[in-house]
């Protein structure tokens, strides 16, 4: 266990312990940080997709080009402002007295789930014009339709694509499930108008059975895949 | 008489040229002598001087605890009743199987999965397997429970064992390396020949993965790294070498496997 860190010590002291207490944190098997910010947040996801579509932007994908501009333009090892007053409130103590020390360490904090969530860049595996056209931002999650704010296999969410909002349905996500379901290699969406209806026309990608549970919902997507797994 | 003398004739030639000797001989008083069965053949089966091949499933072995033996031993009756019911063929770590489970939702009913084994988990009935596959551009991945009812039918369609116990770093491999047919044909294996290692080096897509698989905490030889010189030094410094002199992480399954294996195949044979 870490020792606990002695609020009431002076300057250096205090300096001292939030090193000791961020080292001793013991470090998950999931840490899978490349992130030269040294990213200490918990709950943007820590995990880095093959289709480069996943995470909180701020573990930006170096493979993204100007959508991770914006968090790569600090140098290697130094926390941005936005960090710190994370940390600021989950550590409980002020760090900006360390902004000039490079930590090297990198560390993971308690799991970000790998189901889909806000901000969580997604693959959307229709044959759709507006999920196929090119931009510059992948899209994005901006809102999960559900009591808890995390998306599964069947949970409708709101995608930003092309600078508009549309929602989608999950079809798949990197997150283990249940024993027997499939377990995907990326977040895998469909995009869907209001009334259920999908606007492509095609599912290549494998969809999971699992969705045949409420066919009513979902026949219509059901009825454009493929490939079921 | 002579018919019979001539098919046993015909009979001992080919165990060997005792023929002259009992069959036909007539005994010094004149009359034919009791008729003395051929000495059974004594048949050396090559195959099982061969040392017989034993192999435990992994799940059978109970981790290392202070739980009641009981417990174990209960849960062991349960797993090799299932085994009677159904046939839990011999795989490991880098065998290619084909699944078939029950599912409602299902076409048929039946769900049919072909994939790699990269993983073996978890202990007595709760023992799982994950099969990993490439469809369509697409990595899955499925985790089975080998004791589950939902299960009909496990075949091995390839037998083969890997370098490591633990295939995760597909994940991060060239999809070349997890995609397998659907429709794949089961290659023969037979049963005297020794297990297949597949020294297979897989080729890595670029970094970042999503575990650093060059450390050595992970122990793999199953990846060819093409990786800077500078950095394969770096991961070195994460290497524990006193690790495999703690005696407190010592244990030794030897007996234990030779006595549930013994326990095991005496109640399967049953």
């Amino acid at each position: 266990m870490p020792p606990a860190p002695n609020l009431w010590a002076g300057e250096e002291g205090k300096a001292e312990a939030a090193q000791a207490l961020i080292r001793g944190r013991r470090v998950r098997r999931n840490a899978s940080f490349r992130d030269p910010l040294g990213a200490v947040l918990p709950g943007l996801g820590d995990e880095r997709s093959r289709g480069g579509m996943e995470a909180g932007f701020l573990c930006p994908d170096v493979r993204r080009g100007p959508s991770g501009a914006a968090c790569r333009g600090d140098s290697g090892g130094q926390l941005t402002r936005i960090q710190m007053a994370l940390l600021h409130r989950r550590l409980g103590f002020s760090l900006t007295h360390l902004s000039n020390t490079v930590i090297q360490r990198h560390l993971s904090v308690s799991g970000a789930c790998r189901a889909i969530q806000k901000l969580t860049r997604v693959r959307v595996v229709d044959n759709s014009a507006l999920g196929n056209a090119p931009y510059h931002r992948p899209p994005k999650c901006i809102h999960v339709y559900n009591k808890t704010g995390v998306g599964k296999v069947g949970d409708k969410i709101l995608l930003a694509i092309k600078g508009e909002k549309k929602k989608a349905l999950i079809v798949g996500h990197k997150m283990p499930g249940p024993h027997m379901t499939p377990r995907f290699d990326s977040n895998n969406v469909v995009l869907i108008e209001d009334n259920g209806n999908p606007l492509g026309t095609r599912i290549k990608t494998p969809i999971p059975y699992i969705l045949r549970r409420r066919e009513g919902e979902f026949s219509k997507v059901l009825a454009i895949a493929r490939n079921f797994v | 008489m002579a018919a019979a003398c001539g098919r046993a004739v015909l009979r001992g030639a080919r165990f060997g040229r005792w023929f002259s000797s009992s069959a036909c001989r007539m005994g010094s008083d004149g009359e034919p002598t009791k008729f003395q069965p051929p000495p059974k053949p004594v048949i050396i089966d090559k195959q099982r001087q061969r040392e017989e091949r034993r192999f435990l499933s992994p799940e059978f072995i109970p981790p290392r605890g202070r739980t009641d033996p009981l417990k174990f031993y209960i849960e062991r009756k349960d797993m090799i009743q299932r085994r009677k019911v159904f046939n839990i063929p011999e795989f490991y770590v880098g065998s290619i199987l084909a699944v078939t489970t029950a599912d409602p939702y299902a076409d048929g009913k039946t769900n049919r999965f072909v994939g790699i084994c990269i993983q073996r988990g978890g202990r007595g009935l709760g023992a799982t397997f994950v099969l990993r596959n490439v469809i369509e551009d697409q990595g899955v991945e499925i985790c089975y429970e080998l004791y589950s009812p939902r299960i009909q039918e496990i075949t091995v369609l390839k037998l083969e064992k890997r370098l490591d116990d633990n295939l995760m770093y597909l994940r991060d491999a060239l999809p070349e390396y997890s995609t397998f047919d659907m429709n794949m044909k089961p290659v023969s294996h037979l049963d005297h020949e020794e297990i297949p290692v597949n020294k297979l080096q897989v080729r890595m897509k670029p970094k970042p993965w999503s575990k650093r698989w060059e450390r050595p905490k992970y122990n793999i030889k199953g990846i060819k790294f093409e990786l800077p010189e500078e950095k394969m030094k770096e991961a070195q410094k994460w290497k524990k070498p006193w690790l495999e002199f703690d005696m407190l992480r010592e244990y030794d399954t030897s007996k234990i496997e030779e006595k549930i294996w013994r326990e095991v195949s005496e109640e399967l044979k049953k």
